[in-house]
């Protein structure tokens, strides 16, 4: 759903935003990868696929979410005029719902009666088991085993909702061993199976069809900032692992070249300390998972362990686009640490009764760091990606409580 | 210029169907890799497949994961798999080495670097798994300005309309997956293979290998039937990875399993 009239027409017609993107896939993917596509096309063309997608977005998922001005925290930093972009407040508790939705409705007009994905926080498997349990789906999820163990509660939400959960073995045991293993179940059962990926990575037209699904954010937040200030925000802010929360805040901003964009990596230990998860402030360009894009990588081209106390960041790679933002510099890529995004997950719930997932806490964080820096009232609105319940054992853990 | 035109077509004159082995370098230790490849060539191998070790080797099924987990814990990296043809060349410079792997190896060399070294090194041809006719452009090009072949696959999958495609830019032979699935996966069916094969040699005049899931001599022979060539990996892989701590026995069960599977063909 490209805006007519844009500046920015990305990607290229066969899946390229500007080097990077593309698709890098076994041979046996090929055609499913354009047939996908072409189902897409005609679907973006269709106004009862359109009405659809809304009528979940609206009555299953419980869109618009609020734009929150988050007062005590403004009054607490001092600087500018923070607004939440609530997405945890979505059915199952993130931004990731609005991609399963989209992708489901795909599934279904593909006549493709099973479902897979890969997750590392749980959050797209429990999104991807919901939507599979609401169309009568069978759904397998892989998942790392490391992150298994992190994220339990989750595990068993996809239990409940009916779906399998596949641990893998191989590998770091985190998200990018369960995207391989996710892209190994599909080359096998390819013509009865929709690959649903969490994010807007992978081969062409993944990332510019979960982009597309995802930015009914920021096109909500653009109305409703309007309507709250009577303007268009100053700056927008979110984390970035994959990046599908952020491109879906920016992109409906991404012609409004004064409205700065700020992705924020997560720096684990430190950047310093190699170990981290931000590809775009500490990597290099390579391929991996079907895109060209940053990676984390060593000199001969092995993908590197990741870290960071955010599953959901827990990735070496990122999506293409956000790799074309940061060349153009259209978007900028900090990164924050586990210690910083721990502290504003402490922050937000002491001030604002608001439980971040760990991964919007990087995002928060990195505004507690830069008020200061910002224009005293100027407007910021930060994607709260997603709700904690999830990071409580993590949490708790490294208070010495065991639950 | 590549040995792997003249290889094929030579076999083909002879009636021969093309024996294609597959281990991975640096799998058990670097010092035994080239020694496998000479057994591979002595149990009757005509072309040989050297699996370059990733990190996320998406299309591979679990034996040559772990083949490659064991390479990379050796510390081998594409450098050192050029050096190891290079050293196999000293010996034998007439059978053709085609080289198996993941793109991000080749780019984190550097692709004019990479194509530099390994003609240097005797590399006749490369498998590049992720890498479809779509993304092959300037690989392509610099492989064929130095006489290599970049070698595309065709799966079941793949479209009439694709595999015009792919012959338009394959050379050397063309891959043909034999399942939907990754490498060592089932066993396969044969007659979906015939008729894909048939499939594809209305599209292309190159030879066609069949590969992932033949298993041994048995199914080698009945593959050959359709194919110009077949290519065992996985079953070579997963028996090499028993042998841990009988490093020294490997060539004499390479040369035999091998063996077996041309004694079958040649029947």
């Amino acid at each position: 759903m490209p805006k007519s009239g844009s500046n920015y027409a990305q990607p290229s017609g066969d899946g390229h935003f500007g080097q990077y993107g593309g698709r890098f896939v076994a041979e046996t993917l090929m055609h499913a990868l354009d047939e996908l596509q072409a189902v897409y096309e005609e679907a973006g063309s269709d106004p009862k696929f359109e009405a659809e997608f809304n009528h979940y977005l609206a009555n299953f998922v419980g869109r618009p979410t609020p734009l929150y001005f988050a007062e005590r925290l403004t009054e607490t930093l001092g600087g500018p005029r923070i607004y939440l972009k609530r997405e945890d407040l979505n059915h199952t508790g993130a931004h990731k719902v609005n991609n399963c939705i989209g992708q489901a409705l795909i599934a279904k007009r593909m006549g493709k009666p099973r479902i897979i994905a890969e997750t590392g926080a749980g959050q797209h498997g429990v999104a991807t088991a919901t939507v599979a349990a609401r169309f009568g789906m069978t759904c397998q999820v892989y998942m790392g085993v490391e992150d298994i163990h992190r994220q339990a509660l989750n595990v068993y939400r996809m239990k409940l909702l009916g779906a399998e959960v596949i641990p893998v073995h191989s590998g770091s045991k985190t998200l990018k061993d369960a995207l391989n293993e996710a892209l190994r179940d599909w080359v096998t059962n390819v013509d009865d199976t929709h690959y649903i990926i969490g994010s807007v990575a992978g081969p062409h037209p993944y990332p510019a069809l979960v982009r597309d699904f995802q930015s009914v954010i920021g096109r909500e937040a653009r109305a409703q900032c309007l309507e709250a200030e009577g303007r268009l925000p100053d700056t927008l802010v979110a984390c970035v692992g994959g990046g599908s929360n952020a491109m879906g805040l920016f992109y409906p901003f991404i012609d409004d070249p004064e409205i700065r964009m700020v992705g924020v990596e997560a720096a684990g230990l430190g950047l310093a300390t190699g170990r981290h998860a931000a590809p775009l402030n500490d990597g290099a360009v390579g391929v991996l998972h079907g895109n060209r894009t940053y990676l984390m990588q060593d000199d001969d081209g092995q993908i590197l362990e990741t870290h960071s106390i955010s599953a959901g960041l827990d990735y070496p790679g990122v999506g293409p686009e956000h790799s074309l933002l940061k060349d153009i510099g259209r978007a900028e890529y900090d990164a924050v640490t586990d210690d910083a995004a721990l502290d504003a997950f402490r922050l937000l719930n002491r001030t604002e009764g608001i439980m971040p997932a760990l991964e919007s806490s990087h995002a928060v964080a990195w505004v507690v760091q830069r008020a200061a820096e910002l224009e005293r009232g100027q407007v910021v609105i930060v994607n709260l990606s997603g709700r904690g319940d999830k990071d409580i054992h993590t949490v708790s853990e490294l208070d010495g409580i065991e639950l | 210029m590549s040995r792997i035109g003249p290889t094929l077509a030579r076999l083909r004159d002879a009636r021969r169907t093309a024996l294609v082995p597959f281990i991975t370098a640096g799998d058990p230790s670097v010092e035994a890799t080239v020694p496998a490849l000479h057994a591979l060539v002595g149990g009757g191998a005509d072309l040989l497949e050297l699996g370059v070790p990733f990190s996320d080797p998406e299309a591979d099924g679990p034996a040559i994961q772990a083949a490659s987990e064991r390479a990379l814990a050796n510390g081998v990296t594409l450098r050192q798999v050029l050096e190891l043809v290079a050293d196999f060349r000293a010996r034998d410079t007439a059978t053709p080495v085609i080289l198996m792997g993941y793109l991000n190896s080749i780019l984190a060399m550097g692709e004019s670097d990479f194509v530099e070294r390994a003609a240097a090194a005797g590399v006749d041809g490369f498998i590049v798994v992720n890498l479809p006719p779509e993304e092959a452009g300037t690989l392509r090009t610099a492989m064929s300005a130095r006489n290599m072949d970049l070698i595309f696959l065709a799966a079941p999958t793949t479209t009439d309309e694709r595999l015009e495609l792919i012959d338009g830019v394959a050379s050397g032979f063309i891959y043909h997956v034999a399942l939907k699935g990754i490498t060592g996966a089932d066993h396969i069916a044969v007659s979906p293979v015939a008729a894909n094969v048939a499939r594809l040699r209305r599209k292309t005049r190159l030879p066609v290998l069949v590969g992932f899931g033949i298993k041994n001599g048995a199914m080698a022979r009945a593959v050959a039937e359709h194919a110009d060539g077949v290519v065992v990996g996985a079953a070579l892989v997963s028996r090499m990875g028993e042998m841990a701590g009988r490093a020294g026995d490997i060539p004499a069960m390479l040369s035999g399993a091998v063996g077996e599977i041309r004694r079958a063909l040649d029947a």
